[in-house]
């Protein structure tokens, strides 16, 4: 059962020498071989390459390489297929690559594999990270381990079944409105979205650059504050990101919640919420609260406007990154008689229907006689939520809230009304509108069928030493996260 | 949403739609517009808009001349490409 390790224990054990690096990447492997037929959380896996990169990590511990220096020594992690990882296929779960091999590593690349990674694999994921099911992927639906006739979520769903089925020891995502954290809570493991700014995004294909953030999937908060640190910093290749010391996530792991103040959302308390999330949710606060700190009501009067506003700013930053899709410089090609025949018949070839919605919506809004009604009134909204966060945030040290507003639904139940689908992620997205940090930890089950259930912990800008160290405290007075989906799920693969 | 032309918009943003298309986009685009009118109830008066959640601004560096991709490398991925140059139609007789 080496594949069901955190990577505390996995690391812990390879400094041991009681596993290899090796035997980790196999144990990932056979347990691919076993059950991803049935799963599909990945579009490729490059094994040669992973089976390199895990003997020159054991060389490294043979030569005395340590956890200290390297704190991910012989770990495999996997990549959404929306990171560029050098030599290897970058799809973004679209057609429109074709072919495409990345010619650099992403900068959450090159931090892994400095802290001994072995960085394996392609996870599949909705369209250019347009979707909330992955089914919008133009290749496979990811399938939830905990049932597979329902969606893992999205737009990572790759990302949170491969970690929860024990295909990987954790996985790297990226949220833009809340798809590390929503598939986390849909597939029961831990998903962060850091700060705005924390990670850097480069070699992160672009969505919606202001809203773009960079998290990792893991089976506990300890291995989410580890990776985080690996992950977090300045970039001079990333304009945006922000030059602030990264503290020791895992050192704020303290276990202690006394005099911590944690606040509830009035208007998150209205209806729509499934009644086995509200209960789960309402235990879980209850537990926060037992474990000494003080639980308070706040307001986020905006919170009303934010799927409104994320679908206006989101949209019209993508209508121009994904201007970059032209059929010239990368990807698949469809002639035309000129170049501008060459773009629209190569993009209506190459893209899905969830992607040409988006890039038509955020062109609309962004055309001349609109952009002030739409474009430019979103952002001053978004200014309106993100004082609501800041304001709340001077009461409170942390909010807490459902991930989602019911456990995972099945295959084909949104696929038809887009805007359903985008109601699915009203908890989530007023995070990346704000900039603030969140991630998801589990917090019970729904009865039958048994369907994970998470819980949001959202932190000031910045706060991620705070988060981590209430979904830690949390998480060990708890015995979700060791819980395992059913093997019997998984039996049939094929 | 009356005056939302599909036709005109897919036009401004490059992509070729089916009329079947068009027909099924058009009319969930309005759908999704007529959620979107809940903005209008928005009172922004005096509000300056975001569009950065942390606004840093003249990010610069040294103006230093670094290796980067060689032309090889940056053609790899081209669908057509010669004499070291990305391969489009003519665009002038």
């Amino acid at each position: 059962m080496l594949h069901r390790l955190t990577i505390s224990e996995l690391t812990r054990r390879i400094a041991r020498r009681e596993c290899s690096a090796v035997e980790a990447l196999d144990a990932c492997l056979a347990q691919i071989d076993r059950v991803d037929g049935q799963i599909k959380a990945f579009l490729s896996v490059d094994r040669d390459d992973a089976r390199a990169q895990a003997v020159a990590a054991d060389k490294e511990v043979a030569a005395g390489g340590s956890a200290v220096g390297k704190p991910l020594l012989g770990v495999p992690i996997a990549l959404k297929d929306v990171l560029a990882h050098k030599g290897q296929p970058l799809n973004c779960g679209s057609r429109i690559l074709g072919k495409f091999v990345s010619p650099y590593d992403a900068t959450v690349v090159t931090q892994l594999k400095d802290a001994g990674a072995v960085v394996f694999g392609r996870l599949n994921m909705d369209e250019f990270a347009m979707g909330s099911s992955t089914e919008n992927s133009a290749f496979q639906t990811t399938l939830n381990p905990w049932d597979t006739t329902r969606i893992p979520g999205g737009s990572s769903g790759g990302c949170a079944a491969s970690v929860s089925a024990g295909e990987c020891f954790a996985s790297i995502g990226s949220d833009t409105g809340g798809s590390i954290r929503q598939p986390a809570a849909l597939c029961g493991c831990v998903g962060v979205k850091p700060t705005y700014g924390r990670v850097s995004r480069f070699g992160l294909v672009a969505f919606a650059s202001s809203l773009d953030q960079i998290g990792p999937f893991t089976r506990d908060v300890r291995d989410a504050a580890l990776l985080t640190q690996v992950l977090s910093g300045y970039d001079r290749r990333d304009s945006t990101s922000i030059p602030q010391a990264v503290p020791s996530y895992v050192g704020s792991l303290t276990g202690d919640l006394r005099g911590m103040k944690i606040g509830l959302v009035k208007e998150f308390m209205v209806g729509g919420l499934d009644p086995e999330v509200d209960a789960a949710v309402t235990a879980a606060v209850r537990q926060i609260q037992s474990l000494g700190a003080e639980v308070v009501e706040v307001s986020l009067p905006h919170s009303e406007y934010a799927v409104a506003t994320y679908y206006i700013i989101a949209t019209a930053e993508a209508s121009s990154n994904l201007a970059r899709f032209d059929g010239i410089r990368y990807g698949a090609r469809v002639d035309g008689a000129d170049p501008m025949e060459l773009n629209s018949r190569t993009r209506g070839a190459g893209l899905g229907p969830e992607v040409k919605r988006r890039i038509i919506l955020g062109t609309y809004v962004l055309s001349s006689g609109y952009y002030d009604a739409y474009y430019l009134r979103a952002q001053k909204v978004r200014t309106l939520i993100r004082n609501d966060f800041l304001k709340a945030f001077e009461k409170v040290d942390a909010i807490v809230s459902p991930t989602t507003p019911t456990a995972a639904f099945k295959v084909g139940e949104k696929a038809a009304d887009p805007l359903q689908m985008y109601l699915s992620d009203i908890f989530t997205i007023s995070c990346n509108l704000s900039g603030i940090c969140g991630m998801s930890v589990p917090c019970g089950f729904t009865a039958s069928p048994k369907l994970p259930i998470g819980l949001q912990i959202l932190g000031k800008p910045f706060g991620e030493e705070t988060m981590f160290r209430l979904a830690h405290a949390y998480e060990q007075s708890t015995p979700w996260h060791r819980e395992w989906c059913p093997q019997s799920n998984l039996a049939n693969a094929s | 949403m009356s005056d939302f032309n599909i036709h005109y918009i897919a036009k401004l943003a490059r992509i070729a739609l089916s009329p079947d298309e068009e027909q099924r986009l058009g009319a969930q685009l309005g759908h999704i517009l007529g959620y979107i009118e809940k903005l209008k109830s928005a009172d922004v008066t005096h509000v300056e808009p975001t569009a950065h959640a942390f606004p840093l601004v003249n990010v610069t560096r040294p103006d230093v001349v670094e290796s980067s991709m060689t032309n090889a490398e940056a053609l790899r991925n081209a669908p057509a490409h010669a004499g070291g140059l990305f391969v489009v139609p003519k665009i002038l007789d």
